[in-house]
């Protein structure tokens, strides 16, 4: 089956500045695609130009198997959920809705059973009267998304639905959205900056850096495989530590050498027998750092370290040290022993580390 | 400080203050007394017999009440030949006012919708000239507009006049609107784009209904500027077609023998009359309108 969404080289300038520089991406049928990258990184102008609001400065860009590179928004079958919800000021809740139905020209009676459906499932039956002012962020966020929703499109664009939202209301969305998905089966294309929002939901992750892709992947290979340095810090909380470090080749492994501020670098054995460069930075998770025999897995390697601040966050404990001129975190159990100003052992899960080369910053593994 | 001293200070305070809000509202006062005196003077000249003015006091109030002069000013005072009063000319320049003031608030409404949302290359520069039109005296243009106006074939016609009305009033109204339209957040347009709706749709379904208070204030502007116009009723009209301010002109200027004051301050009030009844039943909205916001929503 042909993708849903298909964008060739896709190129987008105001005036003389690119704001994204060749976009390929592709999503199939269901997919949950979530665009994330830091503020100003050209998300909402990718799905603005996916919309048809933006027009694009090259490339095509193709729904449903047909080229939409030229066609209007009315007509690219997709329904959008922006960030400021702009809904309607003068219009009820109800009027909201059916909006684009009354546009598109649909007869009253399929206008009514598919506001009622929509109101039902997102459980605004009792605000359909109201104005959008007398509602609440969270309330306005849900008819944004019984506008989107009753239009039934091809593809909806969610453009940081949830940035509005208190915390505590932003997690709950984010599992009724999630939930919406996998009911409807339907396709969607999500922007968020937060990268949490988007390991949660997404089927695929585009992450993307100053109007470029960094790396498009399932979530599991973002988070596991980062393809450089960038989507390394940027995904993930506490961030991934990436340390500096020494290779040296060693028989069929490498040596890695990280400088340690007690003058005795800390030695990790490399026995994947890939060749690395002589100057690399190691990426590992702060859960792949434990104590030892707290994770079995023969790629366990311990050393010794000093421990700078202990924080406890409930379930876990994160207690952080320095290496190579870096902060490290290790995520420990909640129950360690760990105290500042002491040593501790820590065991490094060496099958889970990423190699970077720190002029380029890619990954090397 | 102690309790005292301190209830004692700020006492002082409260004193200071209610003295100073006193003050202020003297010269408040002494003010509208100011501003209210003509009102007052004509309004009590023309409740006059000519006979009362002329021995009386130009501030004491008529001993006896008369609408004669409103009769004459109405219906029978001379503007030259004719002595029909000003009752033509003010449906002149309601015939004139009115639709001037709809078409170019209309008009004024969709520049503004196009300049604020729709942003098309050079839409600085054209907003930028429309401004530059709200600057032009008006002395300038009053002989391209008579050539032009002679051209279209309406030259002296009401349409005519209502034509000038509408173009020279078009730099304010797209100002207005346009200002008020840049405070819309642009993803309403893109929602209501998404939803299907075409240019007028948006405009009509979306933007005009926010508009009200920036329509009144239009409104009362376009209103006041066309009816109070002179410059553009005297170059620009002919016999039968003149609005109401020429025709005040005409009866104050054109009286021989005695000076009719009581009639000609009972026709300048009929003249002032409906910008007056404009802002007292939309003046509520103006202020509103002025310092309106954007839209929450
Ligand atoms: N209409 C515009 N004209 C010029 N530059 C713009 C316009 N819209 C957005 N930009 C620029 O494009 C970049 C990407 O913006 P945007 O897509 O909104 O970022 P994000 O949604 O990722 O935060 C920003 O640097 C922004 O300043
Ligand atoms: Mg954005």
């Amino acid at each position: 089956m042909a993708p849903i969404l298909e964008i060739q080289g896709l190129y987008k300038n105001y005036g003389s500045t690119e704001i994204l520089k060749d976009i390929n991406v592709s999503i199939d049928a269901g997919d949950f695609l979530v665009l994330v990258g830091p503020s100003g990184c050209g998300k909402s102008t990718l799905l603005n130009c996916i919309a048809g609001l933006e027009p694009i400065s090259g490339g095509t860009l193709s729904i449903g198997g047909q080229d939409m590179t030229h066609v209007s928004p009315k007509d690219r079958d997709i329904a959008m959920v922006f960030q400021s919800y702009a809904l309607y000021p003068t219009m009820s809740v109800a009027k909201n809705i059916t909006f684009g139905m009354k546009v598109r020209g649909v007869d009253q009676q399929t206008q009514d059973a598919k506001l009622k459906k929509v109101a039902e499932q997102l459980q605004i039956d009792q605000l359909l009267h109201r104005r959008p002012g007398q509602l609440s962020g969270g309330q306005r966020q849900r008819v944004a998304m019984g506008r989107a929703l009753v239009r039934d499109p091809k593809l909806f664009l969610f453009d940081e639905p949830l940035s509005n939202l208190d915390a505590k209301l932003r997690v709950e969305m984010r599992t009724e959205i999630k939930a919406l998905h996998q009911n409807l089966g339907a396709t969607m294309v999500y922007v968020t900056h937060d990268q949490i929002e988007a390991m949660t939901l997404a089927t695929k992750i585009v992450v993307m850096k100053g109007g470029v892709v960094q790396q498009i992947g399932t979530p599991a290979e973002i988070y596991n495989r980062p393809a450089n340095m960038f989507v390394a810090d940027f995904m993930g909380s506490p961030a991934m530590n990436l340390i500096p470090a020494k290779a040296v080749k060693n028989g069929s492994g490498n040596t890695i050498e990280i400088e340690d501020k007690t003058g005795k670098p800390i030695v990790l054995k490399d026995t994947s027998g890939r060749d690395l460069p002589n100057n690399v930075v190691i990426g590992v998770r702060p859960e792949d750092i434990s104590e030892p025999g707290a994770r079995n897995g023969k790629a366990q390697q311990e050393a010794d370290f000093l421990v700078d601040i202990v924080e406890p966050a409930g379930a876990d404990t994160y207690v952080v040290t320095s290496l190579g001129g870096r902060q490290v975190t290790a995520r420990l159990h909640a129950e360690t022993t760990a105290q500042p100003g002491q040593h501790q052992t820590l065991a490094f899960d060496m099958a889970k580390v990423s190699y970077f080369d720190p002029d380029t910053g890619l990954r090397l593994n | 400080m102690t309790d005292a001293v301190y209830s004692e200070a700020r006492s002082q305070g409260q004193i200071t203050r209610l003295v100073l809000r006193w003050l202020l509202y003297l010269l408040l006062f002494v003010f509208a007394l100011f501003y209210l005196a003509p009102l007052f003077v004509m309004v009590t000249t023309s409740l006059k017999s000519l006979e009362e003015i002329r021995t009386g006091d130009l501030i004491s109030l008529p001993r006896q009440v008369t609408f004669d002069a409103w009769r004459t000013a109405w219906a029978s005072a001379c503007t030259g030949i004719q002595c029909e009063g000003v009752r033509p000319y003010f449906w002149n320049s309601v015939l004139i006012a009115v639709p001037a003031v709809l078409i170019s608030t209309l008009l004024g409404a969709i520049n503004g919708y196009v300049v604020a949302q729709w942003r098309f290359p050079g839409a600085n520069i054209f907003f930028a000239l429309m401004l530059f039109g709200c600057f032009i005296p008006f002395q300038v243009v009053l002989l391209p507009m008579a050539r032009m106006l002679g051209l279209m074939g309406i030259a002296g016609t009401i349409p005519g006049l209502i034509f000038v009305h509408v173009i020279y009033g078009l730099g304010f109204t797209t100002l207005f609107f346009r200002n008020y339209y840049v405070t819309i957040p642009a993803e309403l347009t893109k929602a209501a784009k998404v939803d299907g709706a075409g240019f007028f749709r948006i405009f009509w379904s979306i933007f005009l209904p926010l508009s009200l208070p920036i329509i009144v204030v239009t409104v009362i502007w376009q209103f006041t500027q066309i009816w109070n116009d002179f410059l553009f009723g005297v170059s620009f009209s002919q016999a039968g077609t003149q609005p109401i301010t020429v025709a005040l002109n005409n009866i104050v200027n054109s009286t021989t023998g005695v000076k009719e004051y009581n009639v000609d301050m009972a026709a300048a009030i009929i003249a002032g009359l409906p910008t007056l009844l404009v802002y007292v039943v939309a003046g509520k909205y103006f202020i509103r309108g002025l310092t309106a916001g954007s839209v929450k929503g």
